[in-house]
């Protein structure tokens, strides 16, 4: 019994010290003089690795999702008489909810684990060594462009989805169930506020970026040297940062609605 | 102001990882200008030393002083600052492998210097050449055998001229005429630009070839020490049967274990 206790004990003094490793992290990555002749070809490197090569799944998901919500939404507005206002439902749901969500946790699981492996496996080969033997801060070097390109590149990467879903439903509720695209379009314009839903989501994007990719450099930075370590980290990341992004989805809800 | 004979001054250290003590009061000097060989057997703990002359690792006591300064108690700024005088060439070679050969060894150039172009490209050839791999400075990394990559690694770890050079097994992996060209360039280095070499090896007849002094390590302390001659001739049990690769003696093949019989349950 006591043993179990102990063990109780260990273990949350340890989760207490990972949180508080991972916040200094944080903190010496974020508080730095910005070296920008050096960072930015560094930043944009990035920019291009997390951001231009996730677009692909992003574009085709959101496409898919908007269909999806397209079909459902003429479905059940039939029922009512109501299809023309599918623009309306599917702009709400995408730009308030499903556009950020949903792309973080695409983010999570396509750049998110890829930037943890790549770092985790720098570690594992000594790259990171060889760096601080070099005299090259890691922290600088491979973690705050990382850092930053995931920041600035999910929020991006969220508008797209938003921009494509709204697409993707006009293509099924307009060009193929047949609502008229006038209704559709001003039916949407009608309803969405630019502040309300649409920097919302934006807002909840930012904040998504900046956990996940917070998550996704720490495990890959702390990431045991072994195989099996990376595997670890990686799967670490995928879940943390989804559960993370959704547990913040709910509290950012909360307090926009909230009459924020 | 004269600089002091002394390049690293390492006093008393303990070293711990996890349960297992690696070093139990480490004393160790290693002179200005020379080559110094550290020898040992597999998990001795040789490796875990130069990390911790170049501060990667912090030892759980002792004293470690590179060119006079603690390297234990600077900044972050400071140690940073110290590193840039060292080189160290790792086991695995720790090449960045989203580079080419070219861009690897020209890496400590762009990050600390603002040379203009042909400038670093001569750098780099010069130390490509030296090492004999001019040719190869556009391979990648993935392309390169494990020989080559730590050649490039040396390349690399030169480049920026410093004052103490750590090599890590530098002779892993190497066939016999690569190994004879390595051993020749370091002697070189040492005698023409005067920088303090630390080689860590197993390879014993080869580094003491070339070795000034040379410390050797088992179970956790320096077991004998000297210059190549007397350490080749020594009758230190530990040491006789390190450098002469005797099967029997004092230093345990095996892993500190059980009896046998109880773990087979006989």
């Amino acid at each position: 019994m006591i043993n179990r206790i102990q063990q109780l004990g260990a273990m949350g003094i340890q989760t207490f010290g990972r949180i508080g490793i991972s916040g200094l992290f944080l903190l010496r990555v974020i508080f730095r003089w910005p070296r920008v002749i050096r960072t930015l070809p560094l930043l944009i490197d990035q920019i291009y690795v997390v951001g231009v090569l996730s677009l692909v799944i992003v574009v085709i998901s959101s496409l898919f999702i908007g269909m999806v919500l397209g079909l459902q939404g003429y479905n059940i507005l039939e029922k009512f008489g109501a299809t023309p206002q599918l623009g309306q439902l599917v702009a709400l749901s995408v730009t308030r909810e499903l556009g950020p969500v949903l792309t973080a946790l695409l983010f999570a699981g396509r750049a998110g684990s890829a930037l943890t492996a790549e770092i985790g496996l720098m570690q594992t080969t000594e790259q990171i060594s060889s760096m601080e033997m070099m005299a090259v801060d890691p922290l600088w070097r491979v973690i705050y462009p990382r850092f930053w390109a995931g920041f600035i590149s999910l929020p991006i990467l969220t508008v797209i989805f938003m921009i494509i879903a709204v697409y993707g439903s006009y293509l099924v509720g307009v060009d193929w169930l047949g609502i008229d695209p006038g209704q559709f379009w001003s039916n949407m314009q009608a309803s969405v506020n630019f502040r309300i839903d649409i920097l919302n989501g934006v807002i909840k994007s930012i904040v998504f970026g900046f956990v996940v990719t917070w998550i996704a450099v720490y495990q890959g930075f702390y990431t045991k040297p072994t195989a099996e370590g990376i595997g670890r980290a990686t799967t670490k990341t995928v879940v943390y940062a989804s559960l993370a992004v959704l547990g913040l989805d709910f509290m950012l809800t909360a307090f926009m609605l909230g009459g924020w | 102001m004269v600089q002091s004979d002394v390049m690293v001054d390492i006093n008393d250290v303990y070293f711990s990882r996890g349960e297992r003590e690696i070093f139990s009061g480490v004393d160790l000097t290693i002179r200005r200008g020379k080559i110094t060989a550290i020898m040992g057997p597999s998990g001795s703990g040789k490796t875990t030393l130069l990390k911790l002359i170049g501060a990667q690792l912090t030892p759980d006591s002792g004293s470690i002083f590179v060119d006079k300064i603690d390297m234990h108690s600077l900044s972050h700024k400071a140690l940073y600052k110290m590193r840039q005088k060292m080189g160290f060439l790792f086991q695995s070679g720790a090449l960045f492998t989203n580079i080419n050969v070219f861009e690897n060894v020209a890496f400590p150039l762009r990050e600390h210097t603002n040379l203009p172009e042909d400038m670093i490209r001569d750098l780099v050839l010069v130390q490509l050449e030296a090492v004999g791999l001019r040719g190869a400075r556009d391979l990648m990394p993935a392309e390169l055998s494990g020989g080559m990559a730590h050649r490039v690694s040396l390349a690399r770890s030169l480049i920026m001229n410093p004052e103490l050079m750590m090599y890590d097994e530098p002779f892993t992996g190497q066939d016999p005429i690569t190994m004879a060209r390595l051993l020749q360039l370091i002697k070189k280095l040492n005698a023409i630009l005067g920088i303090t070499s630390v080689i860590v090896s197993h390879d014993v007849v080869e580094t003491a070839g070339i070795a000034d002094y040379i410390y050797i390590i088992a179970n956790g302390k320096i077991v004998g020490e000297g210059e190549s001659e007397k350490i080749m001739n020594d009758n230190n049990p530990w040491v006789k049967q390190f450098v002469h690769g005797l099967a029997d003696g004092v230093m345990p093949f095996h892993y500190p274990a059980n009896e046998y019989k109880e773990d087979l349950g006989l």
